[in-house]
């Protein structure tokens, strides 16, 4: 019996071995997996209490939900304007992202001029320069241009940290893609522009799409810009919404819960769909680089 | 024809326009503007500067204190990324590259804390960190540990230590995802010959995974250093640089230099001081990694 049991050879024990193995794989693997989740869907379950309940209840599927949270951090708490902020820096920052970066990424790869090299090592330079401080000048900056307290003094330094990572991809991407079409339709009398928005540009969409996720993610996220640039309210985005609504009701916990729960939901809802995309498109820049 | 030709010329330019005009104004000129105010006493708000020299420097070499313990605080964060954060998603990594089942969800979920905000993460755990009502501490009496239940971040002997861990259970799944695909593009058949050799696990891991690692270990470490030297949404969103300084850091001392005491010359200077800093770091990295590729 014991010589059947030790005997590394017999099938039973390798079977009993991998499964034992396995068993401990997963339940490390799963313990994990809660241990990242679970943060999350606290604030969820918290952001479903009262106010009275909140600390003394501590379950995880509070037996009475109380919605009406969410309306009154929507309404009353804000954060309905601190959303759309968010969604219209998003979009714009993403436009300006994508057209402004295919536009060179197309010209480094497809226009001959002079200096086409150097440009674009200097365009992506800030991708590999970190300059910690910068944000003081670029604060200055905006002042003497009038651009604290603006929409605008928000986008524009951000289209800009766009563009480095836009370039580089959107460049490598026009490098792989067979110039037939285009050449054909210079030859059918094309301009450039015409070339580049109506051949190249709808090509390019599986590299945009890639882009724009990460720049999504980027903006939505964003906070050192929004406390530098804005204190008006009425411009803020949910980062800075948070930590605003944060500092003046510091023991609303369901009502901070609910504006968490608001602000990471978008990015929740684009990270399950396009997560394929996105580890993706981390790996294959880290991998290569 | 020339009139063509200078047309051709400027035409390429404009496609580039946007973007250069971009970088020169939001990138080039504030790089640039940091160091010649490092040499002047500005305030932010007087229309003139003083040229003060190399004074802000000697200052924050001899006589600024904070500033160096927040150095210290961020190394030390930054040490227990390199350490806790990227061995944990080193081994998750190998365990999830023997094909195991249900591999990919598990990929999923480990990359969920790194797309969330530095400021959602931070408020969610300052609850669970909190001292009266926090979920830790009721976990610790629940398991009978309750004696050592304490104001996590308001606690100076916890508080940095505590503020290190929610950056690492932020950031461990990025580790973790490119780590993963670094195991995965190793080919398969190098262990298959190796296992016919009867090859241990950790000889496999010695002799082939960790060599042809080495360019994905070194790139993980350089972008957590400098990740994790640059933390600021998690401080800002729980302990605000507090207790005392327990746990400021670098970022958030030049805030509080510049927008608190105005003081935006000598912000300027320690701006440049810690690019230094990284700048140095990654060259030592560079460095010390090509000189372990040739052993």
């Amino acid at each position: 019996m014991d010589g059947i049991l030790v005997d590394p050879t017999d099938v039973n024990y390798e079977k009993l071995k991998k499964n034992t193995v396995s068993f401990f794989t997963h339940l490390f693997l799963i313990t994990v997996s809660v241990a990242c989740i679970f943060p999350l869907w606290w604030a969820f379950a918290s952001s479903l209490k009262t106010q009275g309940s909140v600390f003394k209840d501590l379950s995880l599927f509070p037996r009475d939900a109380h919605w009406e949270n969410y309306v009154e951090a929507w309404t009353r708490a804000d954060f309905s304007r601190y959303f759309l902020n968010s969604l219209f820096y998003t979009v714009t920052v993403v436009l300006g992202v994508v057209f402004i970066a295919s536009m060179a990424a197309y010209a480094f790869s497809r226009l001959r001029f002079r200096g086409r090299n150097l440009l674009f090592l200097v365009c992506i330079s800030t991708m590999m320069v970190p300059i910690p401080g910068s944000f003081i000048a670029l604060y200055v900056l905006l002042n003497k241009l009038h651009l604290i307290d603006t929409r605008l003094g928000y986008i524009l330094p951000q289209i800009n940290g766009g563009l480095p990572l836009g370039i580089f991809l959107l460049k490598t991407f026009f490098d792989d893609l067979p110039k037939e079409l285009e050449d054909s339709a210079r030859i059918d009398g094309c301009g450039r522009f015409r070339v580049y928005w109506h051949i190249a540009l709808p090509l390019a969409r599986p590299a945009i799409a890639v882009l724009a996720i990460f720049v999504i993610l980027a903006v939505w996220n964003e906070y050192l810009l929004a406390m530098l640039v804005l204190s008006n309210k009425d411009l803020m985005p949910l980062q800075r919404g948070l930590m605003v609504f944060q500092g003046a009701h510091i023991t609303q916990y369901p009502l901070l819960m609910a504006g968490i729960v608001i602000t990471v939901l978008p990015v929740l809802a684009i990270y399950l769909l396009l997560q394929k995309h996105i580890i993706k498109g981390i790996t294959a820049g880290a991998v290569k680089g | 024809m020339n009139f063509q030709r200078l047309r051709n010329f400027f035409g390429n330019y404009i496609f580039i326009l946007p973007a250069l005009a971009l970088f020169l104004v939001f990138s080039l000129y504030p790089f640039l503007k940091v160091f010649q105010l490092s040499v002047t006493g500005w305030d932010g708000i007087s229309p003139q500067t003083a040229f003060v020299g190399l004074a802000n420097f000697k200052d924050l070499f001899t006589d600024n204190p904070v500033f160096w313990l927040s150095m210290k605080n961020a190394f030390t964060i930054t040490f227990l990324a390199l350490t806790v954060q990227n061995l944990l998603a080193l081994f998750l990594a190998l365990l999830c590259d023997r094909d195991i089942r249900g591999g990919n969800i598990y990929r999923v979920i480990f990359y969920l804390p790194p797309v969330l905000s530095g400021i959602v993460v931070g408020l969610i755990w300052n609850w669970i960190y909190d001292g009266n009502y926090g979920l830790l501490n009721h976990f610790l009496s629940f398991i009978g540990l309750g004696d050592l239940s304490r104001a996590w971040l308001a606690d100076a002997k916890t508080a940095l230590f505590s503020v290190a861990v929610i950056h690492m259970w932020k950031g461990f799944g990025w580790g973790f995802v490119i780590l993963l695909a670094g195991l995965q593009s190793i080919p398969r058949e190098l262990y298959e010959a190796a296992r016919v050799d009867g090859a241990s696990s950790w000889v496999m891991f010695k002799n082939i995974t960790a060599p042809l690692m080495i360019p994905v270990f070194i790139l993980v470490s350089i972008l957590t250093i400098l990740g994790t030297m640059q933390i600021f949404d998690i401080i800002i969103s729980t302990t605000g640089g507090g207790p005392g300084y327990h746990t400021e850091v670098p970022i958030t001392r030049i805030l509080t230099t510049m927008i608190g005491a105005s003081k935006f010359g000598y912000a300027c200077a320690m701006g440049v001081v810690f690019g230094l800093v990284l700048l140095a770091i990654s060259m030592v990295q560079i460095r010390v990694s090509r000189a372990m590729r040739q052993v």
